[in-house]
Formats: C-alpha cells, structure tokens, sequence
C-alpha cells in the first residue's frame, strides 16, 4: 500500500526528469508512449486499492520532514482521495494518448511532457497529501506547471497573458489559503489533516475560525475558478487542447473542490461555511453558464461551462455540509446526499466534459478552426466525432440516457432538499435556489445545443483563408473521446457499482463523524417517479428548446449586460496600475550607480549600528587585555594609512587599485603578524583574484574625471566614510570591554579533535557550519551564473559592443 | 617569452600549491575555498600570459560545469547523510592505513571540501573569462 503511494506520487517527476533523456533515442511523438506508461501503471496500481478503500479503510504515512515545524511528509488515502487520484491518471491516460497525435512534431513535445508529468505528479500530492504544508507545496507545484502549459506556444501574446493571469489569481489565493492553513496550525499546533478533523469543535470556538475559513475557501474558488475569480479560465483556454481537457477541465480546477470537500468536515456546521460555499457556486453556475451562450468559440464556451459545471458541484458541496449542522437522521441523508451527487457529477462532468474538449481538438486540428461561425454541416462528414460531440454535450444538457442525467436529477434533488432546511434560518432562501439551478440548467442546455446543431448540423459555410478539407479524424486521435463516451453511457446503465465503490467511501470521507450511520450511500435510479426533479429536467428541456430556437432574437441582451468585461478590464487596469507604481518606486531608489548603492548600504549600516549603540549606552572600553603594539605593526598601519589616504588623492584610476591593493596586501601583512595564518592566506588570494578583476573591468569604465561628482555629493560621502569608520573603531573597541557569553572557542576546539580535524576554521566551515558553507557555495554559483549570463547576454543582443563602434 | 616560460613552470607550482592547501586544510590552514582560489588563480596566470584559445585547447572542459559539479558534490555529500539516516550534512572520518602515505584520515568532509573547492574555481574563472571574452 504504502508502496503504491510513494509511487503515485514520486513516479510522475522521476518520469519528467527523464524524458529529456528519453527523448534523444525515443524521438519525436514516440516518447508520448513512455510517458503514456505512467498514468497507465498508476492507475492500475491504484485502482487496486478500490475494494480495500470501499470497507472503510484508509491509509495513512508518516515520515518527518521537519518534524520541528510540525511538517511531516505524510499521505493519506480514503475515498474522496481515491477518486481525485483515479480521475487524475485515468484522465491523464486519455489525454497523453490523444495528445501523441494532436501534437506536431515540429513542436517541442518533450518539455509538454515534462511539464504534463509535473503536474501529474504534483496533483497527486495534493490529493494523497495529509500534511497541509506539503499539500501546498503541491498545490502551488499545479499553478506553476499549468501556467508553464498554458504558455506552451509561449511565443503567442494571448498565451503569456492567459498564463500570467491563471498564475497571478491562482497564486494569489493559494497564498491566502496557506495563511488560513497557518492560522488553523495556530489553533490547533497541527498540520495534519486528520488530527484537524478531530479537533473540530476546538477550532470552531477560536476567534480565527472565520478568517481561516475564508482564506482556505479563497484558495479554493480561485483554483476551482469561481466567481468572480473565474476571469483566468477562458483565457487559460490558449493551451494546447490535451492541457485544457486534463488541466483545465478534469483535474486541476477540481482541486479546489478537492479542497473544499476536504475541509467541510473541519468547518461545516457553521452557517457561513454553507452560505458561501453554495451562494459562490450557485452564482457561479448561473454566471458561467450565461456568458457560455454567447461564445463564439467553441474553447471559450466550453471553458464557460466548465467555470458553470464547477459552480454546480460547489454548490451541492455547499448543501451537503449542512448535515454536519442537522441531527435528525433523515435530514442527514437528504444532505449527504448532495455531496454524494456532487462526487458524482464530478466523474461524470470529468467524462463528458474531457470527450467535448477533444472533439473540440480534433475539430481544431482537422479544419484549422473552432469559431462556431466557420462550422456547420459536419454530421455526416465526421460521423464519429459528430456521435461523440452529441453524447457529450446531451450528457451535459442532462438528458437521458447519459450520466448527466442522473447527476442533474440529484442536483435538482439537492436544491429542493433546501425546502426542509430550517435549521439554518433561511426559508425565503430556499426557494431561490431551486430556481436559480433551474435557470443555470437551462442555460447550460442551450449552449450544449449550440455545441451540437452549430457545429455539426445545418448547412457548410463558406470556406475561410487557411481552411482545411474536412474528413474524419484519424482513428488513433479517436480512441481517448470513444473511451470517454462509452463511459458517458456505461455510467448511466451501472451507475450503483461505481456508487458503492468510488462514490460511497468517497462520501463517507467527508462525513467521518456519520460512519457508523447505515445505508448513508444512496442508490441511483434512472427513474424516480412523477416527482419535482423529473418535472424540472421536463422544464429545463422544454423551455431551453424554445430558447435556442429563438436565440438569434434575444441574443442582443448580450450586449447590454457587459459585466464580463468590467471584470477583466478591472483586472487588467489593476496589473497595469500595479506596474507603474512599482517601477516609479524602484526607479525613485534603484539610480544604477554603485555609489548610490554603498551609500544605502552604509546609512542603514550607521543608523542600525549607530542609533544601537546610542541607546544603549554601554560605552565600556577595556584596554587590559589588548597586546601591546610594537614597532612592526605600527609600521604597516602607518602604511596603510598612507596609502588610504593616497586613494583620495589619486590622479588616475591604476593609482588607485593600485593603493587599494597595498592596503589589501598590508592587512594579510598583519593577520601574519597576529598569527593567523588562514585569514592572511585567503586575503592574499582574494586581493590578486580582485586586482585581476578590476584591470579586467578597466575597459569598461568611464573617464576618471566624468566621475567627479558636485561639491554638496562629496560632503555627503565624506560624512558617511568617517561615521562609518568612527562607528566601526567603536564596535571593534567595545567588544573587548564586554564578555556576557563564556567564549565558543573552547567548544570548537575541544569537539574538533574528535571529529579528526585539527585545524578548527575548517572544521567550523565544513562540519559544524557545513549547512552554512552549502548555502554560501550555491549562492557562490547562482552569482556566478548571474554574472556569466548577464555578459554573455549583453554581448548577444550587441549593446555597446566595443568593437562595434 | 619569458613570462611565458616561467608560467608553464610556476603554473604547475601552484595548482600543486593549490591543492596542497585544500588537502591540508583538515589540519593545517588552507582548505576548500582558498584551495579553490589558488586553483583559479592559476587559471587566471594562464589566460593573461596566453591567449583565450591556446588555454581552451589545453583545457577542454567547461567551467560552468565545474562549478555546477562542485555544488552536486557538496549538496550530495549532504544527501549521503540521509542514506545513513542521520541528519542532513553529517560527516564522518575513518582512519585508514594506506600503503604509501601511512595512517591517513579520510572524510566525507575532504568530498564536501572538494565540492567548495570546484565551485570557487568554476565561478572565479567564469566569471572573469566572461568579462576578458567580452573585452576581447
């Protein structure tokens, strides 16, 4: 077991580590069936898991990673992480054997991959995760990998805007959810998930409860694209299709009802937790479902109703935390119901939604277009995707005899159970609910139709610049949406099985309290009798036909409700505004001269240092145990001195380095003098590596005279060089007159014998520092490359190149 | 010619030197980072008596990647530490007899060295050929 989790997760980014390897003797689309492998073998590994899973069982690890901050490296699997990791490779299988042939080979199918494998691999952390901080290493792991494949075609604008977008909104609320995640730690002292679980009422009656609540919820709705942060997905939508079928449709937007489903048990029960979480998604159904009608492009409307289908889980997750808040036994069913139903149409929209967006790729790839405008009369020219496209989109609309269709019911059957609800003080509330999701289904029926009788019926249009001939697409890019679709029909017909083994633990997951309650896993029945959802569904159909018949007549209202736009142009002024202020601000102090800089760095010195040792008062000076100075030493600082007051005076630059290096050079002088041998050694290095440096950066300098500065700026400097040396002369002078600490070096000295090293420094740097002198070594490195690539990339792009001049 | 000559002899002193004070260092001063800086000091002799390409050919390696190899060897020693299960960074000495140097202290600490030692010389001789090629 444990095995297959470590593997789960860890597998995917050994995989993206070496597909480039791979890649150089697996060329072109043939590395895609490595990597196909990997969701393929996990899938299968944990599907296994599934008959364990459904008694009730979980699993739990724990490694400490650093125990002292009460991160653990632990994962835990129960139902509702079952589901989510099923989707995740399942899903990912289809997609990467769609994407072998989607992809060109011209394009740079390796780092797809890479990228495809890293997300893999991070959202399969975020679902088996139980620690909080290792789910958000991997949750921000998923922004960071999906804003890389959004940006594939980075070399399109759309694509780097789309990418920023997605990345700014979905970082954003990933950080605020980190805070709530830290506030829950300051109530609880645990990161665990499960202990979080148990502690459910301690958390409930801290006064943090409410800002927690919130900040996890706002990670949740800007990753789960809920309004308003919804803004990202249709522009996330410029990713190759592969990405915004599994991405931005399947997996990753679901993290944040993951998320959500996950946290109901700690917070559900409060008003405010139901309140929100299904008005949100209420309003988000609506919101999505509305503007999808009026897309043109088949991405975009598909992208719209996928931020509408989110809404409509989130909302039934909404109603299905009320059984936390509920006691009588039949109440608690009627809303765990609703989770139940919204674990449900989760699969169901992952199946139908993920066979739309490749019929809609395929489609892309074989015309050359998805503008429903250049579409039309495609039935009978791809009868296979056409047959795919109506199995999806009617699964969608919530016909029968889709999976939609039972999810639909048990969605309408979740708003009505609302009627009952008084505990929550909200009747008048009630009823609105029903009648908003009722409104949403019907939006959401129209435009499934308009995906259909759009594109696929009615007669050719006339052809456009960059056409293709239109015929059916090859049957390797086929297979993935058939599998999809025969899954749309195979849940319809068997939908208990999958409700006792995937969707019943899954359920029983978020309601741990309820799990000695019987027959809390409902049966799903394609019939219900002459009851309120079937008249409902009836309603939706009836009225949405009426509707699209009608569209062109009514689609104007579009133009007046523009909110749509409001929202983006907010965002967008808000980025540009942010732009301008941060550039004025880091104009006003970044000067680019050095001399400014040392400035900075010598003001904050005087003033932290400076004002310290005014405040404190403690001038103690003890000259008793100084050595005395002999005529050696007094010598050589007399030559320093000399020559640091040369420096000032000096005509031309080589004077000066040349006085610097005799100072440097009189400094290793005495730390001889003083016995330190190491000290003089690395100054003596360091002083010739720095002189080499400086003749070799000679050239580049300006005039010594275009240097000189006004009158009023050398005041300045001087002031600033002498407080600094005075302060510096003081601290080196007070450190002898105060001794609060034993000294350490008789420790070092002492402990250094037994690790075998007798020259201690070195023992410091490298055993009892060494995680100090790792640092210095890569940051060393960083610089390095810093430097190197900033030269290497002046050079390239020509700017004030010498020899051009 | 002179300096020349003299730099294919001195050159040779002091990478010996160099690495003297990096072998030295467990006990003596020295150790990585000022073997690492003698080490590209030597570089340097030879790029300023030579020019850029006679140094190339006698020296075909890249030295970015010799400071990229530097910081993986002290990052792994650190890693090594996990095998072990010990915290991270740990090191360990054993005494061996070996056949020519007699009882002789080897560390995982000299390896952590070393990669000090390599990531100085990359970055010292980087960064300077990157300046003198722009120069050039």
């Amino acid at each position: 077991m444990l095995i297959t989790i470590l593997l789960a997760i860890f597998i995917p980014f050994i995989a993206a580590c070496l597909v480039p390897l791979i890649h150089t003797f697996l060329t072109g689309r043939r590395i895609g069936w490595f990597v196909i492998a990997v969701p393929l073998i996990l899938f299968i590994l944990l599907f296994r898991l599934v008959p364990s899973l459904s008694d009730g069982t979980t699993y739990l690890y724990t490694f400490p990673w650093i125990p002292s901050a009460g991160v653990y490296f632990s994962t835990h699997v129960d139902g509702l992480s079952m589901i989510f990791a099923l989707l995740i490779t399942g899903i990912g299988s289809l997609v990467v054997l769609y994407s072998i042939y989607y992809l060109s080979e011209r394009e740079a199918i390796g780092r797809f991959y890479t990228y495809l494998l890293l997300f893999m691999g991070a959202m399969l952390g975020v679902v088996l995760s139980d620690n909080l901080i290792v789910l958000y290493v991997f949750w921000e792991l998923t922004s960071i990998s999906s804003f890389l494949l959004i940006a594939f075609w980075y070399h399109r604008k759309q694509s780097r805007y789309g990418a920023k977008k997605s990345m700014l909104i979905t970082v954003t609320g990933g950080i605020f959810m980190l805070a709530g995640f830290l506030m829950l730690y300051k109530i609880t002292g645990t990161f665990s998930l499960q202990e979080l679980i148990g502690m459910r009422e301690i958390i409930a009656a801290d006064s943090l409860f409410i800002p927690a609540l919130l900040c996890v919820l706002l990670g949740a709705f800007t990753k789960s694209a809920q309004f308003p942060f919804h803004i990202w997905l249709p522009d996330a939508m410029e990713a190759p299709t592969p990405v915004s079928a599994y991405l931005h449709s399947a997996t990753m937007v679901k993290a944040g009802i993951y998320l959500v489903a996950r946290f109901t048990p700690v917070f559900a029960g409060h008003a405010s937790w139901f309140y929100i979480v299904s008005c949100v998604g209420l309003l988000t159904m609506l919101w999505g479902s509305v503007n999808a009608v009026k897309q043109t492009d088949l991405k975009a409307l598909l992208a719209f109703s996928t931020i509408s289908q989110l809404g409509m889980i989130m909302s039934m997750l909404g109603i299905g935390s009320l059984a936390f808040a509920s006691s009588e036994s039949t109440h608690i069913a009627l809303y765990t119901a609703a989770t139940f139903a919204a674990l449900f149409h989760l699969i169901n929209h992952s199946t139908f939604k993920g066979s739309l967006f490749m019929v809609v790729g395929i489609l892309d790839h074989q015309l050359g277009t998805r503008n429903i405008n250049r579409l039309g009369g495609l039935a009978t020219i791809m009868p296979i995707t056409f047959t795919i496209a109506l199995i999806g989109s009617f699964s969608m609309a919530g016909l029968p005899p889709f999976n939609g269709f039972l999810s639909k019911e048990l969605f309408f059957e979740a708003m009505l159970s609302l009627r009952d609800a008084n505990l929550l003080t909200m009747n008048s509330l009630a009823l609105l609910f029903p009648i908003v999701a009722w409104i949403g289904s019907i939006f959401t029926f129209i435009y499934c139709m308009v995906i259909v009788f759009q594109s696929f019926m009615g007669r050719v249009p006339a052809p456009f610049p960059g056409q293709r001939p239109a015929h059916e697409a090859p049957i390797q890019m086929l297979i993935a949406p058939i599998v999809l679709g025969s899954l749309v029909l195979l849940i319809f017909f068997f939908p208990n099985t999958l409700g006792t083994y995937i969707l019943g633990p899954a359920m029983l997951a978020v309601y741990p309290h309820l799990e000695q309650m019987e027959g809390l896993v409902p049966e799903i029945y394609a019939w219900h009798g002459w009851k309120l959802p079937i008249f409902m569904t009836l309603g939706v159909v009836i009225a949405g036909i009426l509707m699209y018949r009608f569209l062109r007549y009514w689609k104007g209202v579009y133009r007046l409700g523009i909110l749509q736009f409001t929202l983006d142009r907010f965002y967008n002024t808000f980025l540009m505004w942010t732009e301008r202020m941060a550039s004025v601000i880091t104009k006003s102090y970044m000067t680019g001269s050095v001399r400014d800089y040392v400035a900075y760095i010598m003001l904050f010195f005087l003033a932290f240092i400076g004002i310290g040792l005014i405040g404190f008062q403690q001038f103690i000076f003890d000259f008793s145990n100084d050595a005395p100075v002999g005529s050696n030493e007094s010598l050589i600082i007399f030559v320093m001195m000399c020559s640091s007051i040369a420096i000032l005076f000096a005509k031309s630059r080589i004077t000066a380095i040349i006085l610097n290096g005799v100072l440097g050079y009189s400094i290793a002088i005495l730390f001889v003098v003083f016995r330190a041998p190491d000290l003089a050694l690395t100054q003596i290095i360091v002083e010739t590596v720095t002189t080499v440096l400086f003749l070799l950066c000679f050239y580049y300098l300006p005039e010594w005279r275009s240097e000189r500065q006004s009158a009023s700026v050398r005041v300045r400097n001087g002031i600033l060089a002498v407080a600094s040396g005075v302060v510096v002369t003081v601290v080196a002078l007070l450190v002898q007159g105060h001794s609060f600490y034993p000294s350490i070096s008789t420790y070092y000295e002492t402990t250094s014998r037994v690790l075998g090293g007798l020259n201690v420094v070195n023992t410091i740097l490298g055993d009892f520092r060494a995680f100090d002198t790792m640092l210095e070594v890569l940051v060393l490195f960083i610089a390095g490359l810093g430097v190197y690539s900033l030269v290497k990339l002046r050079r390239k792009k020509g700017v004030d190149q010498p020899e051009e001049k | 010619m002179i300096l020349q000559t003299v730099t294919k002899i001195v050159f040779f002193i002091i990478l010996t030197f160099g690495v003297e004070l990096f072998l030295s260092g467990h006990s003596n001063p020295g150790g990585g980072f000022i073997g690492g800086l003698v080490l590209s000091s030597a570089f340097v002799l030879l790029y300023l008596v030579y020019d850029i390409e006679t140094v190339h050919r006698g020296t075909p390696f890249d030295f970015k990647r010799v400071a990229a190899l530097g910081v993986l060897l002290a990052v792994g020693t650190g890693l090594l530490s996990f095998v072990f299960k010990l915290p991270f960074l740990t090191q360990a000495t054993w005494v061996v007899d070996l056949p020519v140097f007699g009882e002789t202290e080897l560390g995982t600490m000299t390896i952590f060295e070393a990669g000090v030692a390599l990531t100085v010389l990359g970055v010292v001789v980087t960064i300077i050929l990157g300046i003198s090629e722009d120069v050039e």
